[in-house]
């Protein structure tokens, strides 16, 4: 199995913050993995390291095995990255920033693989329009394009969909789950947990600079406890028989964890028996954000 | 090679597509310079003999025009990149060190010499103004856009807001082009002061390259030639250890 991603040991420091210690991290290649964690764990700066934006204080990170530092133009060739922040560059239309940017690589006549990119993400009507006039979805797509103009192995993106409408959401995933399936990497750092679910087949967890956790997603959402049953009160009180099943209060509602469904019957009884009504009643499957809370603790 | 035509082609579609501000107005305010003075001085000064003020102010202005948009070009585009965030197509890609330095610096010194040929072409309506050694001011043109061209890019590198590199043009820039003898000789000047000139190595880019046309300089053009040259030397060296250091670009 060939490593697309292989980060040893990487630290990071900003001054008196530990942005990143002693990160392990390998990803093989043609996985779609997900990279989640609050803000500021440290997944902008690991992904800012694999791209030779910033650089380790100590460790080594590669890139379909080249060296991000000692072999740079290599690692950055089979990398294509999709920053977080919304970057243009006022000077020049869609279609001049692709070929620019195609040019960077070395690649000369790319057309037809950028009017296939430009085609894919739905730039077509835009793509002679200067940048300064797209509104933020279309620089979006821009961004994302101009990550996919070398045709890297490997593509990175650092919260594509952050304020960008369902549409284009859809739209995107399905094109990046193509890249994927024509044996790209996709790596994916999102705010939405459930797009991380419904698509990566792996996932790490940061905190605080640390991987605390990895591994399939399957394994992480059995790794959850169970069901949740969601429940609305009135008066708004938990009988005490039922406490050791309390997950959580979340505003109003009362999240308790159950592993077999006879047990909302027995939950049912102790409400009546206190003379509690039941105002909602929810039950939930166990998805990534249950897994993420657990692990991360909220934050 | 590829990634360095392109990174140079950005650059000059990047200053083209504005040329009105980036070489128009740099050889209407060279225009002005040159109307005024010369209208004050054109009885009362005579550099070299026979040789008419306004003839000795055009090489001057366009040399000062020149190494001014040099900076102005590289410095700017760096610093609006790096504020605006765009640098990080330049930063991802796999541009090598000498490809990012050079498109930079080629691309600074094809606005100077767009600029300076503009002043100079003043003289088509105002005064004649000799040729004598056109590639001795071709040699000081090019190798003076390439010395400001890449103290623009350190400059670019080293700001991290538009007032530092104002500071920086405004209070190293301008005075050491101005005090570079381009409205004077400086023999006209106390010895002290003659002194002080020669340690500026903005007077040698002008006295060489006023050579190229009069045939006349306080200083031997090839000791200017000598002087120009290794400053280019020493800044590209500088240029170079930082971006492949990635000094305030890769943190």
């Amino acid at each position: 199995m060939k490593l697309a991603i292989e980060v040893r040991g990487v630290t990071k420091r900003f001054g008196t913050l530990q942005a990143l210690d002693r990160v392990d991290l390998a990803i093989a290649e043609g996985e779609f993995f997900a990279l989640l964690g609050p803000n500021g764990a440290g997944k902008t700066t690991l992904i800012s390291i694999l791209a030779g934006l910033s650089r380790a204080d100590d460790g080594e990170a590669r890139v379909m095995g080249y060296d991000v530092t000692v072999d740079y133009r290599e690692a950055r060739r089979s990398l294509g990255v999709v920053p977080q922040e919304l970057v243009f560059d006022p000077f020049f239309t869609v279609r001049e920033t692709l070929r620019i940017q195609s040019g960077y690589f070395g690649l000369r006549r790319n057309d037809a693989w950028i009017d296939e990119i430009i085609d894919n993400l739905d730039l077509g009507a835009k793509a002679d329009t200067n940048m300064r006039s797209l509104s933020g979805g279309m620089k979006r797509r821009v961004l994302v394009a101009q990550a996919l103009v070398h045709r890297p192995p490997v593509i990175i993106l650092d919260e594509p969909t952050a304020g960008v409408d369902v549409e284009l959401r859809q739209g995107l995933w399905d094109f990046v789950r193509r890249l994927n399936r024509d044996g790209h990497t996709i790596v994916l750092t999102t705010h939405y947990l459930q797009e991380a679910e419904t698509l990566c087949n792996r996932v790490a967890m940061l905190k605080q600079g640390r991987v605390v956790a990895l591994d399939t997603t399957r394994n992480l959402l059995a790794g959850v406890s169970g069901t949740h049953l969601r429940l609305r009160l009135s008066p708004d009180r938990l009988p005490h028989a039922l406490l050791p099943m309390l997950v959580r209060q979340d505003g109003a509602e009362w999240v308790l964890a159950i592993h077999r469904h006879a047990q909302i019957t027995e939950v049912l009884l102790a409400l009546r028996d206190d003379g509690i009504e039941v105002v909602e009643l929810q039950l939930q499957q166990p998805d990534l954000e249950e897994a993420f809370v657990s692990i991360v603790g909220g934050g | 090679m590829t990634g360095f035509r392109t990174l140079l082609y950005k650059e000059l579609l990047r200053f083209w597509k504005v040329a009105f501000q980036t070489i128009g107005a740099p050889i209407l305010t060279a225009l002005l310079y040159l109307l005024v003075f010369s209208h004050v001085l054109e009885d009362r000064v005579q550099v070299y003999p026979g040789v008419p003020y306004t003839a000795f102010l055009i090489p001057g202005l366009a040399m000062m025009s020149l190494l001014q948009n040099a900076f102005a070009n590289s410095s700017s585009s760096l610093i609006q990149s790096k504020i605006t965030g765009n640098i990080i197509f330049i930063l991802l890609p796999p541009l090598s060190h000498g490809e990012f330095y050079w498109a930079y610096v080629v691309a600074a010194v094809v606005r100077g010499l767009a600029v300076g040929f503009g002043v100079y072409c003043i003289n088509f309506v105002t005064v004649a103004l000799p040729v004598l050694h056109p590639l001795w001011a071709l040699a000081f043109a090019l190798f003076g856009g390439a010395i400001l061209g890449s103290m623009g890019l350190i400059a670019g590198i080293w700001a991290e807001k538009f007032d530092q590199l104002a500071g920086f043009q405004n209070f190293v820039i301008v005075p050491l082009t101005f005090l570079s003898g381009v409205f004077y000789s400086i023999h006209s000047l106390p010895p002290f002061w003659q002194a002080v000139s020669h340690l500026n190595p903005f007077f040698y880019m002008i006295d060489g390259f006023r050579f190229g046309f009069f045939g006349e300089s306080d200083v031997a053009p090839v000791v200017s030639l000598g002087v120009v040259v290794a400053c280019f030397a020493a800044l590209s060296l500088v240029a170079l250890q930082m971006i492949r250091s990635g000094y305030k670009l890769r943190h």
